[in-house]
């Protein structure tokens, strides 16, 4: 039986998506059967971030609806023989998702995958629960900023109270993945640290993805960083974050930013 | 005074944090109750109604919060020519 990880943060454009492609790709790299479903309807991008918006034929809601086989919905990625794309659909009608559709639909990945994402939609409302509502996992992706935290909370709040495992009274397992990190603005204390991150929100630590031209780059090219350029920071990070995942004990290290002159100078110190 | 703290500015992120363990402190302890603020909203405009005609928005209920003590804001707005008690009007 495979695993399902939802990937979820309350608050839109910090990296949900990004990190749902890049960790997957990382993941099914390693050989793992690996799909990828875009719980974002009517705002699909996973499949532009992948590189298969030209491919996409039928979607998750169609295979809800019994309108197309689950088989002829999921799409084989080009580069990485084990990794699929199941996609949203573009549709306005936000209650074409059923909870029993959904439940369904994810059994059946989970027996035949050894991971199934869950890119979900910004928000705490019911696109963002269905997405999470049978995770046995959630990356929760923060960027080190006030507000995202503060979304990630009540993100935490739901997946606690909300989830199948939960009202099964078991917990779900968490992971804060921190997303668009700079060490730059870190170091002159204008950014929340990563220790301030994790204390507040009180929850074990997947990686830190540096803020990396190269992640847009990747986007444009329509390729998870992880395989259009798996030498960059931000793919590594990525790569690592994958393997702990995976269950591997690796440390993590804080991307470092060396203070310039001036700053030495001024003694202005890192918060 | 040090003639470099001149120089230096009050760095931004311990402010964030506090604020943020605040608000996330009360923000958990109220998850999953009923919102306060709209209850007593309703109950006050059910009382007034029994006594005045007035709109919904003539009535602000708000809630402001101290790190010990909360602050409860009424603002009621009663447009004169309906300001006479029901009971009276003919
Ligand atoms: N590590 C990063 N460095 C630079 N840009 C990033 C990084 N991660 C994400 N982005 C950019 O941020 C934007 C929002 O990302 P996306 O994954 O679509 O967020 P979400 O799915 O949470 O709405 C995109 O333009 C993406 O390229
Ligand atoms: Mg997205």
């Amino acid at each position: 039986m495979g695993k399902v990880v939802v990937v979820t943060s309350g608050k839109g454009g910090v990296g949900k998506t990004t990190s749902t492609a890049a960790l997957g790709a990382a993941v099914a790299k390693t050989g793992k059967k690996v799909a990828l479903v875009d719980f974002d309807v009517g705002l699909r991008n996973l499949d532009l971030i992948m590189g298969a918006e030209r491919r996409v034929v039928f979607d998750l809601v169609n295979v809800i609806q019994g309108t197309a086989k689950l088989s002829q919905a999921l799409i084989r990625d080009k580069r990485v023989e084990t990794l699929f794309l199941l996609p949203a659909s573009q549709t306005r009608d936000k209650d074409a998702l059923t909870e029993e559709g959904v439940g369904e639909v994810i059994e059946r990945l989970r027996s035949v995958f050894d991971y199934v994402f869950c890119d979900s939609p910004a928000g705490i409302e019911r696109g963002a629960q269905l997405a999470m509502r049978f995770a046995d996992e959630a990356v929760i992706v923060t960027n080190p900023e006030v507000s995202s935290v503060r979304d990630s909370d009540r993100i935490i709040g739901l997946l606690d109270a909300r989830t199948m495992k939960a009202e099964q009274g078991e917990a779900i397992a968490k992971h804060v993945l921190v997303t668009r990190y700079d060490a730059a603005r870190a170091a002159r204390g204008e950014m929340l640290s990563i220790n301030d991150v994790l204390e507040i929100l009180s929850t074990p630590l997947l990686g830190i993805i540096p803020e990396s031209q190269d992640v847009l780059r990747a986007s444009n090219l329509g390729s998870p960083v992880t395989l259009a350029d798996p030498a960059n920071v931000a793919a590594k990070a990525y790569i690592d974050a994958a393997r702990r995942l995976e269950g591997e004990d690796l440390p993590v290290v804080v991307p470092f930013e060396r203070k310039g002159l001036l700053n030495r100078l001024l003694g202005r110190r890192a918060a | 005074m040090n003639i470099l703290d001149l120089f230096k500015r009050r760095t931004s992120a311990p402010v964030a944090r506090e604020r943020l363990q605040l608000l996330l402190a009360y923000e958990r302890q109220s998850r999953g109750q009923p919102d306060l603020v709209s209850i007593l909203r309703e109950e006050i405009m059910a009382v007034i109604a029994k006594h005045v005609q007035i709109d919904q928005d003539y009535l602000q209920v708000s809630m402001e919060r101290g790190k010990t003590m909360s602050t409860l804001e009424i603002d009621i707005q009663i447009p004169n020519k309906s300001a006479t008690p029901l009971a009276l009007a003919g």
